[in-house]
């Protein structure tokens, strides 16, 4: 039976999940996904974390429990940066992660905490290639053709991103899918959050179809070719520190100069630092020239469908009214 | 120009030195208080950490005064506090205020931005050999300041009298505030010590001694850590930081950091996830081996590097044998509560001491949140 190898399914996951899954196959190992986010997964997370983490770091916890029982190995990286752009790394709570999540006599499975910070050079993403090859005793030749697969396992996600994809639906063509049919709506929202929220259809309370069934196309940040977001990076004095918000602020950067873009929504969950920050700046950007009309959307354990679908729908309503007038 | 800056413990007399020194109007910020609060928290993001909530209302307080720019610090992160006064800026603006910010980034990150900052703020017959030394001069302050705080939180469990301490600190204090030279600089710390060491103490206690760790803005700053190292040493408890903001800079303005701390963290923190998260677990650790009884943790609601920590020291705590508490502050904090808490703490300490004086059996241990 092939080794496998839990990989919780939030923070990180959306982003880089199928560069992990080509490297992991193309070893000849199964990488195992948690199950989509449940009450029970919440559940556990919030008994297990520290009372003042984040929803999603609370999530992250619940994961991890959840693929306890099913997998030999869990992996948790330390995400210190994925990309060279200033001080540009992740959340506090993304650098401490692994250290965060570690029990002291744990006989569960064991956790793959290799460190991830290609800012330090071309060469690092091969170098986490060999330490996690290293962990399964992958020689060289190995490790090296796992390595090129998984770049192009990521290559192909990142061209369905472009395509307009959400990661959820290009998830689902890598695995084989049909293409769902291009979206049509008389409205274009600029869904602005990070991935982990606003993918996760248990915590966000499947916010992105509720704005579809409302006649609403949605864009998000990934759909923002990497090489803009760069562009955009430049138009800000200082970046911040997080590579996700960085994200969000230079696509919605972009977004809220695109006239087809009607409005700007931003999904955050409780609890979130960089959002506190994000939010405002957001906040801020959107009341400026372009004027968009800005919605926020503030997500907890606690958060009901009614109460969601109600603002949601006044906004949208807004949104209409405001578009006849023009 | 009428410069401002925010309260930042009692630092506020080296920058006011430093700005007179360089012909600007120091328009000092009132000691942050409930109506700084309202300010900041008014204006800030709901879930911004409390430092921010309290620089913004300092800085709304010092312009009702009639400050037209204000000093701030950056960072390269992970802590949210290298953008304060970025997002500060841009909400003041937004506010319609005309008050500029001189946010000085770490020097290195970008030095002909440090250097033009510097030239614009300097007056224009310094040279620049003068400005260094006027800096200096500045830092030396800072440095006496610190220096006569650490010795009254020192005498301050053995006074005889309780508030006799707390009075000798007030003098030596505003000796301290009427120095400008550096002549009046030396001689007011000549004189506080003195001050300090003529208070009247019990050589015969044992005090417990607790170390107090945590976020720097919180550790430091009194008015919003509710005088906690004073209500510990009027409690008879020696309480003890190794953050001080002389030295803080000294270790971090130019170089990477307290190496010795970093170290002791690493076997449970081995990343440095800003501020002061990883300081935090190194302080404990060390504070143990020092034979500490106790460590008191302190952050901001929401910190993001402190809640790191916060999930790690239990691990510390028990391995290390040392009780921590953690204590989280914001703007709904209570100096009662705090006060329960300590209260608590140290009973349980006392309790523990004495146990231990009978067996020497495998302690037990507290995490308190």
């Amino acid at each position: 039976m092939k080794v496998r190898i839990g990989i919780p399914r939030t923070l990180a996951f959306y982003a880089f999940y199928p560069w992990w899954k080509g490297f992991l196959e193309s070893l000849g190992l199964q990488p195992v996904v948690s199950a989509p986010t449940s009450r029970a997964i919440l559940d556990a997370g919030v008994a297990a974390a520290v009372a003042d983490a984040c929803i999603p770091v609370k999530l992250y916890h619940g994961h991890v429990l959840n693929l306890q029982e099913r997998v030999e190995y869990i992996l948790v990286p330390r995400f210190v940066s994925v990309r060279r752009l200033e001080t540009e790394s992740f959340c506090p709570k993304f650098l401490g992660l692994p250290d965060m999540i570690r029990e002291p006599d744990s006989r569960g499975p064991r956790l793959i905490d290799v460190r991830v910070d290609l800012a330090a050079g071309r060469r690092e993403l091969l170098r986490v290639g060999r330490e996690v090859g290293a962990v399964f005793g992958a020689g060289w030749p190995a490790v090296l053709h796992a390595y090129y697969r998984a770049g192009r396992e990521m290559n192909r996600y990142r061209q369905l991103l472009q395509q307009r994809l959400t990661p959820p639906e290009a998830l689902a063509v890598l695995e084989g899918a049909e293409p769902a049919p291009a979206e049509q709506g008389e409205l274009c929202l600029a869904v602005m959050g990070y991935p982990y929220v606003l993918y996760d259809r248990f915590l966000n309370l499947d916010l992105l179809r509720r704005l579809r069934g409302q006649g609403v196309r949605v864009v998000t940040a990934e759909m923002v070719s990497p090489r803009q977001l760069r562009a955009e990076a430049r138009r800000f004095p200082k970046n911040l520190f997080w590579h996700f918000s960085n994200q969000v602020l230079h696509a919605a950067a972009y977004y809220t100069r695109q006239q087809w873009v009607d409005g700007v929504i931003h999904v955050s969950s409780f609890g979130c630092g960089p959002d506190a920050m994000l939010g405002k700046m957001l906040e801020l950007m959107t009341k400026r020239a372009e004027a968009k009309p800005f919605l926020t959307v503030l997500l907890d354990e606690h958060t009901g469908a009614g109460g969601l679908q109600t603002r949601l729908e006044a906004y949208v309503d807004m949104l209409k009214r405001r578009r006849g007038r023009l | 120009m009428k410069l401002s800056f925010p309260h930042f413990g009692y630092a506020q007399l080296a920058f006011r030195t430093l700005i007179e020194d360089l012909e600007h109007e120091a328009v000092m910020p009132p000691r942050p208080g409930k109506r700084t609060l309202d300010l900041g928290v008014r204006h800030s993001p709901e879930f911004i950490c409390l430092p921010f909530k309290v620089v913004l209302g300092s800085y709304l307080e010092t312009i009702e005064a009639g400050a037209e720019a204000g000093l701030a610090v950056g960072g390269i992160g992970p802590c949210r506090f290298g953008l304060y006064g970025l997002l500060q800026q841009a909400i003041l603006q937004d506010l319609g205020y005309d008050f500029q910010l001189y946010i000085f980034e770490p020097p290195l990150t970008d030095i002909p931005d440090f250097i033009r900052k510097l030239h614009r703020l300097k007056p224009r017959w310094m040279s620049w050999r003068l400005l260094w030394r006027t800096i200096q001069k500045a830092f030396a302050q800072l440095e006496a300041i610190d220096q006569l705080e650490r010795l009254a939180h020192q005498v301050r469990p053995f006074e005889v009298e309780k508030g006799s301490t707390r009075r000798a600190w007030q003098l030596a204090l505003a000796g301290m505030a009427a120095a400008r030279s550096r002549e009046e600089i030396e001689t007011a710390g000549h004189e506080g010590r003195q001050l300090l060491t003529a208070v009247e103490q019990d050589p015969e206690r044992n005090p417990l001694r607790v170390g107090i760790v945590g976020e720097i803005y919180v550790v430091l700053e009194s008015a919003v850590n509710f005088d906690l190292q004073t209500t510990l040493g009027e409690m008879g408890v020696s309480a003890q930081r190794s953050l001080w903001l002389s030295s803080w800079l000294r270790h971090n303005g130019l170089k990477a950091g307290e190496q010795d701390i970093r170290a002791a963290a690493r076997p449970y923190l081995n990343e440095f996830v800003g501020g002061h998260g990883v300081n935090s677990i190194g302080e404990t650790r060390l504070y143990a081996q020092a034979g500490y009884d106790g460590v008191i943790h302190l952050g901001p609601f929401s910190c993001l590097p402190e809640i790191v920590a916060k999930e790690i020291l239990p691990r510390v705590s028990q391995d290390e044998g040392i009780p921590v508490m953690s204590i989280f502050v914001d703007e709904q904090t209570g100096r009662a509560g705090i006060q329960t808490r300590l209260e608590a703490f140290v009973d349980l300490l006392e309790h523990r001491r004495r146990n231990r004086k009978g067996s020497e059996q495998r302690n037990d241990c507290l995490f308190g949140h």
